[in-house]
């Protein structure tokens, strides 16, 4: 690790202007950027820690019935707190990582670093979610824009993720060994007006919708509905656990086991 | 009824109360006054020519100490290797030079080639990243079959290729089992390979080097499974120290399993260093630098053929082997795959003739050297996955194959020049019949298969070779080592005991169970003994604990310094109660005098040994102190019988381990409870190995499984609860407590029952697959079962 200061603002403003300073950078839970630092992989001069902001934090039910997370929320909370108004999404926070990475990692770190392997960005793709930053609000089919890329701007602060609620979801995924990490994983939400599923783990470009599936998901939410559609493997990512083919495969088995999760 | 002291007592492990409480003293807690930091600045090139390294930008950033590199260790040793393997047409092995740090070249990822010492870590850090390195990069040699190709890229200039040595074993036998193959009814080959592992013992490797102006004395402090061979080799081989100037201390060691056997270029920097800069020098590993820096194990790649007859006997065996030495030959690296391996592929059958082949290749990799078994998994493995391929193949049930072709009349001499001593491989296979539910499996495959799952079933049967000795036959084998234990029993004057032992304990409870055995000899309680080991400062010259040899080898001398000091105590005794010597009996901690009611404890015969005044003087000294140093006349052969019931998905490819049942013979037992521990462990890693661990290089040369993102270990999750049996014991006929080792066993023993279950699995589920690699990913079973 560099020698790099810290800051910790209490309100979105202060982080904001703390943001401002050359080579800032946010720390929001830090179970990236604290292994990418130890590894002397990035030198930032400052951290402006996002865990003190008061406005960030916490579960609540919007009056338009959207269920809203501060950015600064950690995993174990979405967990608990979720859990009585979108069961599908606090069963997928309940099974980020491991209890240390649940207790430090918050949604608002994770959907902006946008991993390609991390489980949020399909809960929140899939949920049609608006991700709300100090300047403005983004729909997440805008915000999301491949590996380790999205909409947000430099210094822009993820402040809130409104969630709206389907009547059903579920989140499959099938673990990568080494990591944890998911190495295939789906997120299925049923809409009175239609299915949305996104996937994670598997392309190199990222979180992604599964538009065929959702089509014929929309049209009769049963396994059977999937039976027959193929993603190719040659866009997806290719490592030693995984080939494109055998994720392209999983993504089929993860959405599968989701609908009959929720049939 | 159990019992609570003494031989066949599982006494809790008195250690755990500091290791649980953080109480332990690991090297890495020692901190010496002045002491400076050392960070390596290690190749991200696996082959290339090291043109130059211009450190002058580094040496007046902030805190630097000193800067090393290769060319101030040109007057130094080489990291010496402590085994010449003689091949088949009589040459000795090719030996390259093991440089502190690299110099001319560097050969793989990971290899030191520049050291910082500096006030702060984060100086040397800083400093190690302004050195300016110069390499001009080289084809690797990654593939050991490319390797030993004509033409091929040498990893070492100055040797006539990249072959260590091509060893035959019996080669005479060579002639013999060919012909034997030409005669077979039916012939089974299997090629398979032993994936390379990381050893990850949770303490990564430290070294802390100091030296004293004042007296010229040097000491290392180290994390080692044997600190005085670490003292013979790096103080004779590498930096010429006298050992009676050299103290090595490994104190407080969390894990091993062989990764802390050898002789580490950081040792060696430390104390060299710490002369050099006269203050002392200290070394933590980070995770990431063990992953390239600790010697890994395994890494063979076999083709194995097995003839049978008419009537299904096993007439002759055969082997090829390649074995990965990576880039230098690690301290014990050339007889793993000989010694350790070709002399164990009778395994448990008597196969009347067998041929091993063994070609030993360097290349761009790190080295790999003993872990967990070393050599016995690879031999058991090959041996145990074509036996159930031949039963595959022949229509037989492979628990019937196996028992038809079973040694089963000892001593057995092996056409592989070992000889077991005792062994009862029907009891065991028996005994895991019993435990392992066989009767019950077709209900819990249907439970299975209702869940959409298949479900497969298992067995190997195993053979090891532990307390390898003796030292002169070793010696004739290449071992440039003596292989015997050593003890000294001190008792002091109030009748407590110090065993100073020239074993190592870093995890296996030698604290605990070593005092058992004294207790029940001597009849005293357990607390009344304590053991001392590791530092050659106050320990005799021992050989450190690994193959599983500490209780049979270092036990063995301890009851041999007990032996004596009870025959001396006996004399004193006699003395006391005026009684002839040859009456006195001991029993209980009391020194009785045969069919009298006279008696005198224990404490009064070592207190009058101190405090000599009613003390036969003119006969023999005051104190009672001995030593004992024991090498043993015979290797140990630990058997068993493994069972492993797997679960598995026929959509995504994931194997789960259902139920797990190890019955083995460790001969005599003195804590059951250890024992039991040290197999659940060997089991966890053993199926580490078949299901996910693999350390795995791309065509350059990286290491592409360089940290826990990648290389998968096992964890509580992945595994079930075992059911695990020592009852089946056949005592070790030479050792005196007739014990046979037991703490690689798990690791040998399981491996083949999870890949065989997981062929049974795939082969219920219609798919007739006969061979699958470890580690069986996911992935690997996907695509086996949509090939």
């Amino acid at each position: 690790m560099y020698n790099f200061d810290v800051e910790k603002p209490t309100s979105v403003a202060d982080a904001v202007k703390a943001l401002s300073r050359d080579e800032a950078q946010p720390l929001s839970g830090g179970q990236t950027l604290i292994p990418t630092l130890k590894a002397r992989l990035a030198m930032p001069s400052v951290l402006v820690s996002l865990s003190g902001i008061r406005e960030m934090q916490g579960v609540r039910l919007a009056d338009d019935g959207r269920l809203c997370i501060g950015g600064g929320t950690i995993h174990r909370a979405v967990a608990e707190e979720a859990k009585p108004h979108y069961p599908g999404l606090a069963s997928l926070a309940a099974r980020i990582g491991d209890p240390a990475v649940r207790n430090r990692g918050t949604i608002g770190g994770s959907v902006a670093n946008n991993d390609p392997s991390a489980c949020y960005p399909a809960g929140v793709l899939a949920s049609g979610a608006t991700i709300v930053t100090n300047s403005r609000e983004i729909e997440a089919d805008d915000f999301f824009q491949g590996m380790f890329s999205t909409a947000l701007e430099e210094g822009e602060i993820i402040t809130e993720v409104k969630f709206p609620v389907p009547e059903k979801a579920r989140y499959e995924k099938f673990i990568q060994p080494a990591s944890r990490f998911p190495l295939v994983a789906a997120f299925v939400a049923k809409f009175s007006d239609g299915v949305r599923v996104a996937v994670t783990g598997a392309s190199e470009n990222g979180v992604f919708r599964w538009t065929e599936a959702e089509t014929a998901l929309s049209a009769n939410f049963s396994a059977k509905a999937l039976e027959g559609l193929t993603l190719d493997g040659g866009s997806m990512i290719s490592d030693l656990h995984g080939s494109g083919a055998y994720r392209a495969h999983l993504v089929g088995v993860m959405t599968k086991r989701a609908v009959l999760d929720l049939v | 009824m159990p019992k609570d002291g003494g031989i066949g007592a599982s006494s809790k492990r008195r250690e755990d109360v500091r290791f649980l409480t953080g109480e332990g003293n690991y090297t890495d807690d020692i901190n010496l006054r002045g002491q400076a930091y050392v960070f390596f600045l290690r190749s991200d090139i696996a082959h290339g020519t090291l043109n130059s390294v211009d450190t002058s930008a580094a040496e007046s950033m902030p805190g630097v100490v000193k800067i090393f590199t290769g060319a101030d260790f040109t007057e130094v040793g080489s990291i010496p290797c402590g085994w010449q393997v003689t091949d088949r047409h009589g040459e000795v092995m090719q030996e390259p030079r093991h440089p502190v740090l690299a110099f001319g070249k560097v050969r793989h990822v990971g290899e030191p080639i520049a050291a910082v010492v500096a006030e702060t870590l984060g100086q040397a850090r800083d400093a190690a990243e302004a050195i300016n390195v110069d390499i001009s990069e080289l084809p690797a040699v990654i593939d050991m079959k490319q390797a030993v190709k004509e033409g091929a890229p040498k990893v070492h200039d100055d040797l006539t290729s990249n072959l260590c040595y091509d060893w035959g074993f019996v080669e005479e036998n060579k002639a013999a089992v060919d012909k034997a193959f030409e005669d077979a009814h039916h012939v089974t080959t299997l090629e398979l390979v032993n994936n390379r592992l990381v050893a990850n013992p949770m303490e990564p490797r430290v070294a802390v080097g100091d030296y004293s102006r004042g007296t010229g004395d040097h000491t290392l402090y180290t994390t080692s499974q044997n600190p005085h061979v670490i003292r013979l080799l790096m103080g004779a081989f590498v930096l010429g120290i006298p050992e009676h100037k050299l103290r090595v201390v490994a104190p407080d060691v969390g894990g091993g399993f062989g990764t802390k056997i050898f002789h580490y270029q950081e040792e060696a920097f430390c104390t060299f260093a710490a002369k050099a800069c006269n203050r002392p020098v200290k070394w933590t590993s980070s995770r990431s630098e063990a992953f390239m820096s600790d010697a890994h194990g395994r890494d063979h790649v076999t083709k194995i053929q097995m003839a049978l007859d008419a009537d299904n006997n096993f007439t002759a065996l055969r082997t090829d082997t390649y074995a990965n030495m990576g880039a230098y030959l690690s301290t014990f690296a050339p007889s793993v795959p000989t010694w350790l391996h070709g002399t164990l592929m009778a395994g448990n059958y008597k196969t009347p003739l067998i041929y091993v082949n063994v070609k030993a290749v360097f290349t761009n990799t790190v080295p790999v050297d003993a872990y967990r078994g070393a050599g016995r998994p690879e031999a058991t493995y090959q041996l145990e996955r074509l036996v159930d391929k031949c039963a595959h193949e022949l229509g037989v049930d492979p628990i019937a194959l196996r028992r038809q072709n079973f040694i089963t009349e000892f001593p057995y001499a092996t056409p592989v020049a070992v000889e077991y001593d005792t062994g009862d491989y029907v009891a065991t296979m028996d005994k895991l019949e019993e435990i392992a539910d066989i009767s019950g499996f077709e209900a819990r495959r249907k439970e299975s298969e209702a869940k959409g799952k298949l479900r497969g079933f298992g067995v190997n049967c195993y053979i090891e070779a532990c307390g390898i000795a003796p030292s002169n036959l070793v010696g004739q084998l290449g071992a440039r080592a003596g292989l015997y234990e050593s003890a000294t029993v001190r008792v002091n004057a109030t009748g407590g005991l110090v065993v100073m032992t020239g074993s190592h304990s870093h995890g296996q409870g030698h604290e605990t169970a070593f005092p058992q055995v004294i207790a029940e000899m001597i009849g005293i309680d357990e607390s009344m003994i304590e053991i001392v080991h590791g530092d050659t400062a106050n320990t005799p010259m021992g050989m450190g604990t690994y193959g599983s040899r500490s209780l049979a080898v270092g036990g063995s001398a301890m009851v041999r310094a007990t032996e004596k000091i009870i025959a001396k105590a006996k004399k004193i005794a006699s003395h006391l109660l005026e009684a002839s010597e040859g009456d006195i009996e001991l029993k209980d901690g009391a020194f009785s005098v045969a069919g009298t009611d006279k008696s005198v404890a224990w404490g009064d015969v070592t207190l009058a040994a101190y405090v000599p005044h009613n003390y036969p003087l003119e006969d023999i000294e005051p104190g009672l102190e001995e030593t004992a140093f024991y090498d043993p006349s015979n290797f140990t052969y630990p058997s068993g019988a493994y069972a492993c019931e797997v679960e598995l998905d026929p959509e995504t490819g994931h194997v789960t381990i259902e139920r797990f049942a190890a019955a083995d013979d460790f001969g005599n037992i003195v804590n059951p409870m250890i024992v039991s521990g040290q197999v659940h462990g060997g089991i966890a890693q053993g199926i580490g190995q078949a299901l996910m661990e693999n350390c795995s290089y791309d065509s350059e040369g990286q290491l592409l499984s360089a940290s826990y993102m990648d290389y998968a270990m096992p964890r509580a999750s992945d595994l079930p609860f075992y059911t695990v049996d020592h009852s089946c014991q056949t005592p070790c006929t030479h050792n005196p407590l007739g014990v046979k080792g037991c703490g690689e066993a798990g690791a040998i023993g399981s491996p083949p029952a999870v890949v065989n279950a997981v062929l049974d699995a795939m082969r219920s589920g219609g798919k007739s697959v006969d061979h699958i690699d470890m580690p069986v990913t996911p992935q690997r079973v996907w695509a086996a079962m949509n090939g």
